[in-house]
């Protein structure tokens, strides 16, 4: 077994009372990638900050190269070169790319000017060990989310970091720009480093990791090494119980056409023509920059369509606005919960009345408060939100517990068709089964579902027929006798799917 | 547990009240007599109508720099009016709607031009500011001695009981923009704005009808404080209202709102503009001199706000 560089011994970590974290330990060894993994709330995120001096442990242990420290605030975590990327970019998107890696860290001159030219060169061996064929000197916010990714790690790298915590690195990422990753973590291990990795995806853990550690509520339910381990046995610690099949798909009767959207396109798609049936789940699915969210997000309002038509039980309607569009019955649950999603400065029940407030006119054109009140109790109740109660806020909930509020307000507005956008993003694989649940549940009440997810499995899993899209345009449709993963990315990076090769 | 800290929370800027009135109540025994109390609280009610239309505006996420103008300007037109023999009641109602006018320009300049509402108010300061000197030629307008300017006088000067009519109209109008802010749509929607703008879009609400509510509201507000304080002194001076836009988001922020939206409340709005009535009344019956006046007052205001945000910011 490697040396252990960093050790966390039996920390705990009180909020307010509240223990979040109880006597947990976490190895991590050199030239290893320890994963660390466990369900939204098990304390992961809260460990990590710890590690990195951003909270206090309230007590516990942590040892560097055997020797006790105590890491008061960021600073003191960053000298003995421990390092994070986190799962939500920190970058600044008006500056370069070289600006923002060597951000704090300029070289300068000894009259203090800043020497751009060796910034900008010191900038290069980063992002060509990443494979980031970009220039030093490009703003960052010019670039895609998955190579802003990659600046962040670049940065991370630049800092001689020893241990580096990766948080979800590969959220954003294209799968090349996985492998490549993968490839880096591979090097950095061999260089000597250690990485800590956390990540929802049970495959790439079993990709790239040596060892397992897995929190749940807040204990350490154990450490083992990968080829110890199995997804399911992982899953089962992961949240306590045995998950009964994964994907509960239920079939239910196909109706009619409901949605048919002809020749839509803007400047983001391109003669975008689909059609939805009453009762039919439609999986969307594609590569990042394919232009499923903004092909969603034109339908429901946001963006507007030069050409093209939308019908909806064959009468063509115009959608100007979201708005127009919940009037037209179309709801949609958006990819991004935190900037569009919902309101966590807010409480639940206001949360979810919110698209459908004009439903609670009481007295003299009051707001009905004690309908309103009952209402959010038993949209709370059918989707299982578990909370303190109606008038607890937003920000308090677990992402799970967050995406169900955010499907609640558009239940409410009684869509006959439901888009959901990367509906389990983010969600811990509990919530994701309840999430499930509720899909096929709406099915059966005859609701015509379109989702759109990065999430392959789950596509195939919970989907009637499957829609590929690459670049705004749609590359093809695939039903459910020849949905397979290679056919779905044959269609993503825009080949043709030769009929011989299906199944 | 976040219920209690909630209360307490909301509270604070009533703490800070009550504390402003013992200190200043054992400084001077003349301040907790009925008749000062009536006078502070009639001085109060010009800030506090501005006030509430500053929280309307500051809960979205914006700013209206232009209230103090908007009041000069509504004001001069009044006064105009109720000289030229205009009926009380319509000259009331035209004021309002002028305000309302005006504040839709602010909120069509923010909303449909896209600008920063500092920006956009901040240039409709200038803009009423030179129309009113144009309008008046820089002399005050006299309400004259009519019957009908009598009439309107008592809406700034008379009394119902013991209890002066401006006060009454302050109260009304906490209680109208409570029950906006609870227990209406337009108000919820205030809030969400203020809170997450993109959201809120997406929950199918047109955020910028909600925007131009507010900047309507607040000029209506300014417009209605306008006809107080020209009642008040029987003329409209031309250079009225200089200065009232900082009081008046003083009182919002004392009262525990934030400046980034979202979060505020009537009753905290209600409790900043008394402070700020209380200090400047206080610091007459001392006979402070007015120099150190504003030094005394942007103190009590920093240290306040300071002690709100140590509160809110504790990790």
């Amino acid at each position: 077994m490697n040396d252990i560089v960093v050790s966390m011994k039996n920390i705990n970590k009180n909020f307010s009372g509240i223990k979040v974290l109880k006597n947990v330990n976490l190895n991590i060894y050199k030239g290893n990638v320890m994963a660390l993994i466990g369900e939204n709330g098990a304390g992961k995120s809260t460990l990590m900050k710890i590690l990195t001096g951003v909270y206090l442990k309230t007590d516990g242990e942590i040892y560097l190269n055997g020797n006790e420290v105590n890491f008061n605030d960021t600073r003191s975590s960053q000298e003995a070169k421990i390092s994070i990327i986190h799962q939500e970019l920190n970058l600044i998107n008006d500056l370069s790319i070289g600006e923002n890696i060597f951000l704090g860290r300029e070289p300068v001159s000894s009259s203090g000017r800043i020497l751009w030219n060796v910034l900008f060169e010191n900038t290069k061996p980063f992002l060509q060990k990443l494979g980031l064929n970009e220039d030093p000197k490009e703003i960052v916010k010019n670039i895609s989310v998955g190579k802003q990714q990659l600046v962040e790690i670049a940065k991370s790298l630049s800092t001689d970091a020893q241990v580096i915590i990766m948080d979800e690195p590969t959220g954003a990422l294209t799968p090349a720009e996985t492998k490549k990753l993968f490839q880096v973590i591979n090097e950095l291990k061999n260089e000597g480093k250690s990485i800590v990795y956390i990540s929802h995806r049970l495959k790439e853990i079993f990709e790239i990791c040596d060892d397992v550690t897995i929190l749940r509520d807040g204990e350490t339910i154990g450490e083992f090494p990968i080829n110890e381990l199995s997804e399911d046995s992982i899953i089962e610690m992961m949240v306590g119980r045995k998950l009964s099949e994964q994907y509960p798909k239920v079939e239910t009767k196909i109706g009619n056409e409901i949605l048919k959207v002809e020749n839509l396109s803007n400047k983001f798609v391109n003669d975008v023509s689909f059609s939805l049936n009453k009762g039919e789940t439609l999986g969307v699915a594609g590569l990042m920059g394919a232009s499923r969210t903004e092909l969603m997000r034109t339908i429901y309002g946001i963006y507007s369509y030069v050409n093209g038509e939308i019908y909806i039980d064959n009468n063509k309607v115009k959608i100007n606005s979201p708005m127009d569009a919940l009037n037209a019955g179309i709801a949609y649950v958006t990819e991004d919960r935190k900037s569009n999603g919902i309101i966590t400065g807010m409480n639940i029940k206001e949360n979810i009345t919110l698209s459908s407030l004009k439903n609670f006119r009481g007295k003299f054109g009051f707001l009905n408060k004690s309908k309103e009140e009952d209402e959010s109790v038993s949209y709370m109740k059918n989707m299982s939100v578990k909370a303190t109660g109606t008038e607890q806020l937003l920000k308090f909930l677990s992402g799970g517990n967050q995406q169900k509020v955010s499907i609640a307000k558009c239940l409410m507005t009684n869509p006959k068709i439901l888009i959901m956008d990367e509906p389990t993003r983010g969600v811990d694989v509990g919530a994701k089964k309840e999430i499930y649940d509720l899909i096929n549940k709406f099915k059966k009440d005859g609701m015509s579902i379109i989702v759109v997810s990065s999430d392959i499995p789950e596509i195939l899993g919970i989907c009637d027929r499957i829609m590929v899209m690459h670049e705004g345009h749609v590359s093809g449709f695939l039903d459910m006798k020849n949905a397979t993963q290679e056919n779905i990315m044959t269609l993503a990076v825009g080949k043709e799917v030769h009929p011989n090769d299906i199944a | 547990m976040t219920l209690l800290k909630n209360k307490i929370f909301k509270n604070k800027p009533l703490i800070v009240l009550v504390v402003t009135c013992i200190i200043i109540a054992l400084l001077n025994n003349r301040f907790l007599t009925s008749g000062n109390i009536l006078t502070v609280l009639r001085q109060t009610s010009i800030n506090a109508v501005i006030a509430t239309g500053m929280l309307f505006v500051i809960l979205t996420g914006g700013i209206d720099l232009s209230v103090g103008s908007v009041l000069g300007f509504c004001g001069a037109i009044a006064a105009f009016m109720v000289s030229s023999g205009f009926n009380v009641i319509i000259v009331v109602l035209l004021t309002l709607m002028l305000g309302i006018i005006i504040g839709l320009g602010n909120g069509l300049l923010i909303t449909a031009g896209r600008l920063q509402p500092f920006i956009a108010t901040l240039g409709t300061v200038t803009l009423l500011r030179g129309i009113i000197l144009v309008f008046t030629q820089g002399k005050p307008i006299k309400l004259g001695n009519t019957p009908k300017s009598e009439i309107f006088s008592k809406i700034g000067t008379g009394f119902l009981g013991p209890i002066p009519i401006p006060v009454y109209i302050m109260i009304l109008i906490f209680i109208i923009a409570f029950y906006i802010l609870t227990h209406t749509r337009i108000g919820r929607y205030i809030y969400a704005t203020g809170s997450n703008e993109e959201a809120t879009l997406y929950s199918g609400i047109k955020t910028d009808k909600v925007k131009l509510f507010v900047y309507a509201f607040s000029g209506m507000m300014a417009a209605l404080a306008g006809i107080l304080i020209t009642a008040r002194l029987g003329s409209a001076q031309p250079t009225a209202g200089g200065g009232y836009e900082l009081d008046a988001i003083a009182a919002v922020v004392l009262g525990g709102t934030s400046m980034a939206g979202g979060i505020g409340t009537i009753a905290g709005t209600a409790v900043g503009a008394l402070i700020i009535g209380i200090l400047n009344n206080a610091l007459n019956l001392m006979q402070v001199s007015s120099y150190y006046q504003d030094v005394a007052k942007g103190l009590v205001i920093l240290i306040a706000v300071l002690l709100d945000r140590k509160q809110k910011s504790s990790r």
